[in-house]
Formats: C-alpha cells, structure tokens, sequence
C-alpha cells in the first residue's frame, strides 16, 4: 500500500470563544479560507493541486452549515476544481478528517488533501445544532444520557481521581503551554490571523493564564455539581447505570477542563509522488488510525480502548510511542489515559493541552497532529501518538511516525 | 342503553348530557363514544343548531375511561388498539374543527363544555377539545389527567392538547404526576376557562355569543409555537434535556408509560397536530400492550376498588363503625383515632395514664395544625375533629363502642387484661379488633369471651399515611366480625385485605425475607450501595437496609430472638442476626438511634454508609452481577408471597399484589408479587429460584403451587380469569 505522508501543519492562534475574543469578528469561513491560503502558499498548490478538503466541524449550521468544506475552498485562493467535505465526529472531526485523508492517499483514491477543520465557538455556540441523544426519550433513556461533564466526572470517581490530582495537571497544562510560547515551539504552525487589508487581527495563543495555581484553581467551584444532584439530576441517571457507585465526585470545573475558543488547523497531506511534484519533503508518515465506538454514558473513556486497537493494528506496543497528545477535554480523561498505560506524564501532551490552550472542537484533532509532529522534531524523536476522547461515546486515534 | 342524549334548545344551544345509567360516576365506554359522535353528527348537520354545550347529568362529569374497556381492547392486538384510538381522536377532532372551513377556520359551530364536579382523564380530555371550558364552583371537583398513577398516560389527546397549551414545561405536573386540581387552581393553571356559579348557563351563554375566532385552537392558527419552545428551539432544548433526566432519574427506568409519553411528547412538538395524535396513539398502543400496564391498572385501579368496594366481604348488613373505642394511645393508637375521627366516628382513645392519653389525642391536633398551615384544613375543621375524640384512663367511656381496636404494649398478657376490662363494659354484639403485629390471632383471642368476634386489624405505620390495613381471621372469628372490620376500613378510606392467622400474617411475613437476604449479602461481602441501587431499580422504594434502618434494628432484633425461640434447631437466619446482632451490640438501632447501617447527621438525615460496615465485613473483590442481587432481593419476598398463598394465609392473589404494593411498596410497576411471577412466567421463576436455591440455599425452593404452575402452563391470573369464567 502507499504511504500517506504529512508535508505541513498549520494552524491559527486560538481565540478566546467570546464576544470580547480576538477572532470573534471573523467568520468561520474567512478564518477557514485564510488557513488554507496559508497552506497553499507555504506549498505551493496551484490548480487541482489536491483531492480534496475535508473540514471538520462540530456545529455545522448557520455560517458552520451548508457545507462550510465547500465554501471555504471558495472563499480561499484553492482552484474551484478542488471540491470540499464537511465531517463530523464530535470532538475529533479535524482527527477524522487527516485519517479519511491518509487513508485515501493510502488507497490511491488521489494524490493528496488538505485535512483541518475549525470551530468558532463563540460564533456558533457548541450545541447550537441540536442533539437527539440529549433530548429524544427513545435514545436518552437507552444511552443513559448525561452530559460530559457528568461523564468527566464519572470518570473522576471510578477511577479514583481527586478534585486535587485534576487540578495539579491542569496547572501543569498552563505551565507547559506558557513555556512553549516563551520558546517559540509553535512558530512552525502557527499562522497569524490578518484582516483583508493585511493587519494582523491575532497571533497568539490568548486563552491561556500563566502562572496559574493550584490556589487560583482551588476557589473554582465544581461546574456539573449542581446539574448532577439537583436540576435535572443527572448523577441519578448515571448511578442506574453504574449501580455500584455511591454518589458522583464532582472535580471538574472551568479551570481544569478545556477552554472554549475560536480556532482552525490544517495538515497537509499526500503520498510521495505528490511529494516529489512539489518539491516538498515529507515530514512524517500517517503509520495507523483507529476509531472505536464506547460506553455512552462514562462517554470518554475512549482514548484507552482506542489506543490499545490502534497499538494492536499496527503492531505497536505503548513503549514504541516516544510522544502523546491526548486532547485535554477533562482533566480525568488524561489522568485516565496515563493510568491505564501506565506512561510517564512527561511524556504527555509535553506543550500543554486544551484546557490552557483551548479547545476548538472541529479543529482539535488536526491541531494536536501537528503539535504532536512539531515536538517530535524539537526532541528528535520518531514515533507520536495523538487520541481523543469523543461525545456519545467514542474514540479516535493517529499513529505518526518521522521519516 | 343511552350514555349520551341531546337536547336541542330554542335558542339554537343543543345541550349533550352525559349521564351513564346505573353507574354514580361517568365513564367512557366505546359504546358511549359511538353516540356521542353520532350526537355530534347531527348537531354539526342540523342548521337549527348554532352550537352545543356537553355536560353531566351527575354531580361530577366524569370519572375517565373505563379501565375494564381499556383492558379489554387489548385482547384485539395493537392494531385493535391503535384504530380504536384513532377512531376517538377523529372524534375528539371533530369536536374541535367544529365543521369550520378547513382553509378559512370560519363558519365552525362553537362546542363548550360544562363541568358540575369532578372531571378526570378522557373527563378532561373531551373538554380540552372542546372550544371553551367551564367549571363549577366546587372546591371538592378535582380535575386532571392521572392516568400515569395507573401506568399509562392520556392517549385521547390530552397529552398532545395539554403540552401545546401550556408548554412541555407547564404541562409535566399534570401529565407526569398526575397532578389533579380544583376548578380554581385549574383555572389559573389554563387547564380549563371559566369557574361559574352555573357553569351550564354560562356555556350556553358563551356558545350563543362566540365568534369564528373564538372556535380556532392556537395549535389550528397561523403561526403558532408551543410555549417554552420545541425540542430543538434554544430555550425548549434545556427543558426536554432536562425532562428526560428528571423522568429516568426518578422513574429508575421502570416505568414504560413515563417514558412513552415523554417520547409522545418530544416526537410530537416537531410536526403538525394530527400527526402529534397519531404519534400520541402509536405511544399509547405501545404502553397499553406493555404487561407492566396491564399489571398496574389490574392492581392499582381495578382490583384494588374491587377490594375497596368489599369484594372478599362475607353478606352481612352493614357494619359502619359508630363509636369506636382505641386501647392504647402510642403512636399506632394516636393514628388510628385520627383516621377515625377524621371519617366521623367518635373515638374514645384510653390509655393507663391521662397524660398517656392526652399525649395520643395531641397528635390529631398536631396532624390538623400541619394541614392548616398547608391550607388543606381550617381551624373549624380542626375543632370538629378533635371533638369527636375523647381522651381517657376510664374503661366506662367504652359504653356502647360498636367496635374496639386494642393497640397495646405487645405483650399477651398486658392484652388480655385489657381485652377483658373493655368486654365488661362494651355491648354483646361489639366486635374487638388488635392490632398486633407479631402475636397470634387465636391466642389473644384466647382472652375474648366472644371470639367468634374477635379479630385482627393490623394497621401500618404511619397510620395517616399508609393506605393498607390488613384484617387477619383468627381460628374462630366469624363473618360479622370480617364484614364489621372491612365497612370500618372502608369507612377510613383505606383498602383492606383479609387474611388468616400465621406468624406475621402476610406483609411482614414479606418483607422480612427481603430485608433479611439484603443483610446476608452486607455480610457476604456484596457492596451495600450495590444492594440498594439493585433494589431500587427493580422499584423498590427503599433498599433493604435503609428499610432496616427505618423500622429499627432493635425491632429485627427482638424478631429474631422471638422467631429463633419459636423455632429452634430449625431456624434459618443465623447468617442475618451475625450482622444485625453485631450493629445492635454498638448501639447503631437505625436512624431513630442516628446510627445503623448507614450513618446519619444530627437532624437524622441520612449520610452515607457507616464506614465500619467495610471494615466488619469488606467488599470482595469480585461482586455479583446486578441481576442476581436483583432476583435474591425479588424471589424473598415473591416466594414467600405465594407461599402464603399455598399455605392458605392469603385466600386471594388480588389480596395478595395490592397488599404488596400498598402494605410495603412491592415494585408497583410489576402489579405486585403474582403479577411480577407471572410476567416471569412459572418455568422461567421455577428455573430461577432453582439457580438461587443451589447457590444460597433452601429458602428459595419454588413452593409446590409454583411448580405445579409451571408443569401444567398456568399462570396465576390465567387460572383465576378461567375460573371466573
């Protein structure tokens, strides 16, 4: 089979997802077009240079609808030839999007694709789009449905994590991240966002708070308490499905799971003749990808079972990984992660993770590829493994390898 | 027979009465719905006719669907049912469209509803067709859709119209809870229009001046939208998130028809009403043919009135209680006077000590003074009540009782003494009731000069509260005396069963098994929260060992002490006393004690589990799977159930599940013990309780009926059904 290669990772500055956030004034088209400019430029695609774009996308209506994939192609420098796939899996859309791209570059069904995705959170807000498993009684009672921070939570009690242990990783995720901003770690995928007179709107990650305390975090109080005891009652639906536990711990709260902001990536992706076209050098191989459907209602425990049938299918074990990015969606889902395969936390999401940096849903997946690949490369390490975990239950998973 | 009859007025008003002959209450039979279309057929073609108003001919207008007919229609399948259904929402919606042109809603002929009394499921569903709702100023009328206590819910389009009148949020109390109002509350509630002096005139009134306008439902206007908003609208989302959680949570996921009409719910606020009315129908036809409705509306509703209503009552002339006389004022003495008072007998309540006495009368005062404040009594209430109860050390006052309830210290001496200064005084043919809970019948009875009218009336505790009471036979008590017993039951608005006399009779001799298998599994390493979570989602509505808590540990104590004396070498439950022994020995009696199996705070609310339970008996490291734990805690109590059945204890397996459900709360969703063994199915409760026998021992051997059952195919309600046919 061919190989599927990585050529460029990019991706913009994440904006705080609110009416006072930096990227709020520009729409996910424009934020999507722009990036892809970017990725154009830096590689000089011209023409039907690529396949395709496939785009994740969390909340696909209003300016995210109608296929934001196509309209952005539009709206960017890429040839009208090149067509425009939105994708949806929750939390790894952008993930899904660089894996349907590997794995068609794989197949030989084309050359090469841009895979990204973006989600401007505080433009279309998260949920905006509706949700059957959350609201129709057929499915609801059948699932168990709560919401994930209950399932956060969940994870926290059966698995034994203390509102402390939460805490002390997401204070380690800022400081990581400060770091690695005061080093530049970023500068290769990073792309400022500019207005179309070419003033720089945002180059920085913003949503950040270095320095931040175990004692900031401590005044912070539990977000899914009161839904999880009181109104609805959620704890109640998740103890029918977990019987054996006594009451739901509530740790998490908005300083220890992700932030909500405005965000795009991009990976660019395409076998070696694309490559040798081009005149680009590969940067990685896409080694394996993985999905898998889970328990609904802990919901994101995912990036275990997921990476144990990644590691299975390609015939890896855990110690050949030399890197992981595990999408800080709670602090519980990579404390977990770090339980269950008992790795060295130094090892883990080594430049911080979403809840310091944020977590813009469609794009996610995408941007911790290239994060991932950035870092290898700084460490001069050859093997990365990037998961998340996924609402209604799921996982996903990409195995990149430096060539 | 005529259900419905019209008559049409010179003022062009055609009044429809609805007036079911020979029954107090109406109800809707599917005969009375054919005539009532016909009714409306004519009215909407007769151009004499300018518009109609449907009332009562009774006091109330009517008491909902008749349950039999519901339970009939499912012996024709669910498409039976489903057409049946469709064909009363084509009704109902023809009441509603009123003959008005489909396009311009005009040139309708106004429909209103008149409602004397109390108006109750299809009672309201009707009127929510009709264009305008008028009810009588009749504070004791009580109106709503409590189909959900009887495990459906309001299939004639009351749920649709309900939810899109008043928002999904605004209609759950009545469609989820079964909430029922007076025509005052229900006014401002916009269940219904208008209360009025005369609620026929003022319809009449209303229908002679309504325009087209009037006649148009929001729902059959332009533009409408449900109030709080659909699923997907911003603001309904969070609702129907919500509502789905609140309904799982608290239903614990046993109770389909909670479930059903959320889903009705949902799926209908996103397309237009008729659609909404089939889709209510599919839902509907889904729970009807769903055995747990089968079972709760067979227990519930119609055996339960059945057994209300005397249906085990040997022929006697009738044996209203004039004056009853209570021994004892403690806590089972005090409640007995209240309930009694309350139905307007008088009471005389004697204990050894005035104070004692005083003591037991204060407690209907306090109960009353709690109802004031809640506005369910008035202080002329209150005084009335307590009125009718005198409070003395003299047996004297005991002259002329027509009935004795002695609730005394549970000792057969003290009893006896007693039993003997109350027979001095009271007349010949006066029926003395105790209300022992652990004694024999026929030994106290031992202590009556007349025991052919002695008996036993064993209330639960709370008195007020619980809707049980359990009338034992003993040996020798006669006829007169079970008639005496169950027209005073009937009198306090409880429902009776009647057993015969064996230890613990039949609800406690139920539950103790339950409690007691909880106990051997605290001390086979089973995780507490486990057994009560596993209780709790088969229905049950306290896990065994909160249950222990509740009733005191002390009291299993003093149990088990009395059983193991009574039984000797025999006596089984040596594995349970280890635990409860142990926890009595530190003074942990249950939440009385703020100590027991779990902990509790200073107010005796409870915590979580006393953490020395994990020490004295830890969790092993492999627990069982959840249905075990749930087929131990279930097959205590049903085996024993249908033990007391073989043993002639029970003589009724209707007695039998209300008992259940009503005495100690049995998975009412299950229709109680026999109900719950039949939707096993015999072989499948034989097989099962063969498994559990092998693996924890005797007490769970099928009884010979329950095998027998199984051998031949029958099931407890088929063989009944076949007899009484």
């Amino acid at each position: 089979m061919t190989d599927a290669y990585i050529y460029d990772a990019a991706r913009t500055p994440r904006g705080k997802g609110r009416a006072d956030g930096s990227l709020h004034e520009v729409t996910s088209v424009a934020l999507s077009a722009r990036l892809l400019d970017a990725v154009r430029e830096r590689n000089g695609l011209e023409g039907p240079a690529v396949e395709d774009v496939i785009w994740g996308n969390v909340t696909q209506v209003k300016e995210q609808g109608g296929c934001l994939a196509r309209s952005a192609v539009l709206e960017s420098g890429l040839d009208e030839s090149i067509p425009g796939l939105s994708v949806n899996r929750f939390c790894a859309s952008g993930m899904e999007a660089v894996n349907l791209a590997a794995n068609q570059v794989k197949a030989g069904a084309g050359q090469a694709y841009i895979a990204g995705g973006v989600e401007m959170m505080g433009r279309v807000p998260m949920g905006s789009d509706g949700a059957a498993i959350a609201v129709d009684p057929s499915l609801t009672f059948k699932t168990y449905f709560v919401p994930q921070g209950i399932s956060a939570d969940i994870i926290a009690t059966e698995y034994g994590f203390s509102r402390d242990d939460a805490d002390r990783l997401a204070v380690e995720s800022q400081r990581r991240a400060a770091q690695a901003w005061q080093e530049n770690r970023f500068a290769r995928s990073i792309v400022p966002v500019k207005d179309q007179n070419g003033l720089v709107i945002l180059d920085r990650d913003e949503y950040l708070r270095p320095g931040t305390t175990m004692e900031d975090l401590a005044k912070l109080r539990p977000a899914f308490k009161e839904m999880g005891e009181t109104m609805p009652g959620f704890d109640k639906v998740a103890m029918l499905k977990y019987p054996h536990l006594d009451q739901i711990d509530h740790i998490h709260h908005a300083g220890n799971s992700s932030g909500i902001v405005d965000g795009a990536a991009a990976v660019l992706i395409g076998n070696a003749e694309f490559g040798k076209a081009h005149g680009l050098k590969p940067r990685a191989r896409i080694r394996a990808t993985a999905k898998i459907g889970t328990d609904p209602t802990i919901m994101l425990t995912g990036p275990v079972p997921v990476t144990e049938k990644i590691l299975r299918e390609s015939g890896l074990s855990i110690g050949d990984i030399d890197l992981f990015e595990v999408n800080e969606a709670f602090a519980s889902v990579v404390l977990r992660f770090m339980q269950a395969f008992q790795v060295d936390p130094g090892l883990v999401n080594v430049n911080g993770g979403a809840i310091a940096l944020g977590h813009p849903l469609g794009a996610t997946g995408a941007i911790i590829i290239g994060t991932l690949l950035d870092e290898l490369e700084r460490q001069d390490k050859t093997m990365g493994l990037a998961t998340l975990c996924i609402a209604s239950g799921m996982g996903a998973a990409t195995i990149i390898e430096r060539v | 027979m005529t259900d419905f009859t019209m008559d049409k007025g010179a003022d062009g008003v055609a009044i429809i009465t609805w007036n079911v002959p020979g029954k107090s209450m109406n109800v809707l039979s599917l005969d009375g719905a054919a005539e009532l279309n016909a009714l409306i057929d004519d009215a909407l073609a007769d151009t004499a006719v300018k518009g109609v108003v449907i009332t009562s001919g009774k006091a109330d207008f009517a008491a909902g669907m008749d349950l039999n007919v519901i339970a009939a229609m499912k012996d024709g399948g669910a498409q039976a049912v489903f057409d049946g259904v469709m064909t009363l929402h084509r009704l109902l919606r023809k009441i509603e469209l009123a003959g008005m042109d489909p396009k311009t809603k005009k040139g309708g002929k106004p429909i209103a509803a008149a409602l004397p009394g109390t108006a109750l499921g299809i009672g309201l569903e009707l009127p929510l067709a009709t264009h305008r709702i008028f009810a009588a100023e009749n504070p004791k009328a009580k109106i709503g859709l409590p189909e959900i206590m009887v495990g459906i819910f309001p299939g004639a389009g009351g749920t649709t119209r309900l939810v899109r009148k008043l928002g999904a949020m605004g209609a759950a109390p009545f469609l989820l809870e079964g909430k029922l109002s007076d025509p005052a509350k229900a006014r401002s509630a916009g269940l219904i229009d208008e209360v009025a002096a005369d609620p026929l005139a003022a319809a009449r009134d209303w229908v002679l001046k309504a325009s087209d306008a009037d006649l148009v439902k929001p729902w059959d206007a332009k533009g409408y939208k449900m109030p709080g908003g659909e699923p997907y609208h911003p603001a309904g989302f969070m609702t129907f998130v919500g509502a789905s959680a609140m309904v799982h949570g608290k239903t614990l996921g046993v109770y389909p028809a909670a479930k059903a009409l959320l889903s009705a719910v949902y799926e209908g606020a996103m397309v237009p009403f008729d659609t909404a009315l089939k889709i209510e129908a599919r839902w509907f036809t889904n729970v009807l043919m769903n055995p747990s409705s089968t079972a709760m509306i067979r227990s519930l509703f119609i055996n339960k009135e059945a057994l209300e209503k005397g249906a085990n009552r040997p022929e006697a002339p009738d044996q209203s209680v004039k004056k009853l006389g209570i021994l004892g004022a403690g806590m089972m003495g005090a409640g007995i006077a209240y309930v009694s008072a309350m139905a307007g007998i008088e009471v005389v309540l004697i204990d050894a000590a005035q104070d004692a006495a005083d003591r037991g009368k204060a407690h209907s005062a306090d109960l009353l003074d709690k109802a004031i404040s809640r506005r369910k009594a008035t202080e002329a209430k209150k005084a009335q009540v307590l009125a009718r109860i005198t409070a003395t050390t003299d047996y004297a006052a005991l002259a002329g009782c027509d009935l004795i309830v002695e609730a005394v210290f549970e000792d057969p001496k003290v009893k006896a003494e007693v039993t003997a200064r109350a027979e001095a005084v009271i007349p010949a043919d006066a029926i003395f009731a105790t209300n022992t809970s652990t004694l024999p019948i026929s030994d106290l009875a031992n202590a009556s000069a007349r025991p052919e009218q002695f008996i036993g009336i064993h209330f639960f505790s709370p008195v007020d509260k619980m809707l049980l009471v359990e009338i034992i036979k003993g040996k020798e008590t006669g006829p007169r005396a079970v008639a005496k017993a169950l027209d005073f039951v009937r009198q306090i608005r409880k429902t009776p069963i009647v057993v015969n006399d064996a230890r613990f009779f039949y609800a406690n001799r139920c539950i103790i098994p339950y409690i007691n298998e909880g106990i051997r599994m605290v001390a086979e390493g089973v995780s507490p929260v486990l057994i009560e979570n596993a209780a709790k989602m088969m229905g049950m509505p306290l896990g065994p060992l909160q249950l222990v808590d509740e009733t005191s540990i002390d009291l299993g104590v003093k149990i088990a002490k009395a059983t193991r004396a009574a039984m000797g070498d025999a006596y089984p439950d040596d594995a349970v006393d280890a635990v409860i022994f142990k926890l009595a020995e530190q003074g942990r009696l249950g939440r009385k004690a703020k100590a027991g199996f779990y902990d509790y705070d200073e107010g005796a609310k409870r915590q979580g589990f006393w953490s020395g339970l994990a020490a004295e008996w830890p969790e092993t490291p492999e627990q069982p799977e959840l249905t075990e734990i749930q087929h131990r805690l279930m097959f205590a109590q049903a085996l024993e159930a249908v033990r007391a059945l073989q043993d002639g204890v029970l003589e009724d397996i209707r007695e039998g599940d209300v008992g259940a459900i009503l005495g100690w709360g049995f998975a009412p969703w299950s229709g109680g013990p026999f109900g719950w063994l039949d939707m096993l199915g015999a072989p499948r409760a034989v097989e099962i309780a063969e498994n559990l026998t092998g693996k924890f021992g005797p007490r769970f051997t099928p009884p010979q009926l329950l095998k027998d059952m199984a051998a031949k195919g029958e099931s407890f309600y088929g063989k009944t059904a076949r007899k009484a046919a």
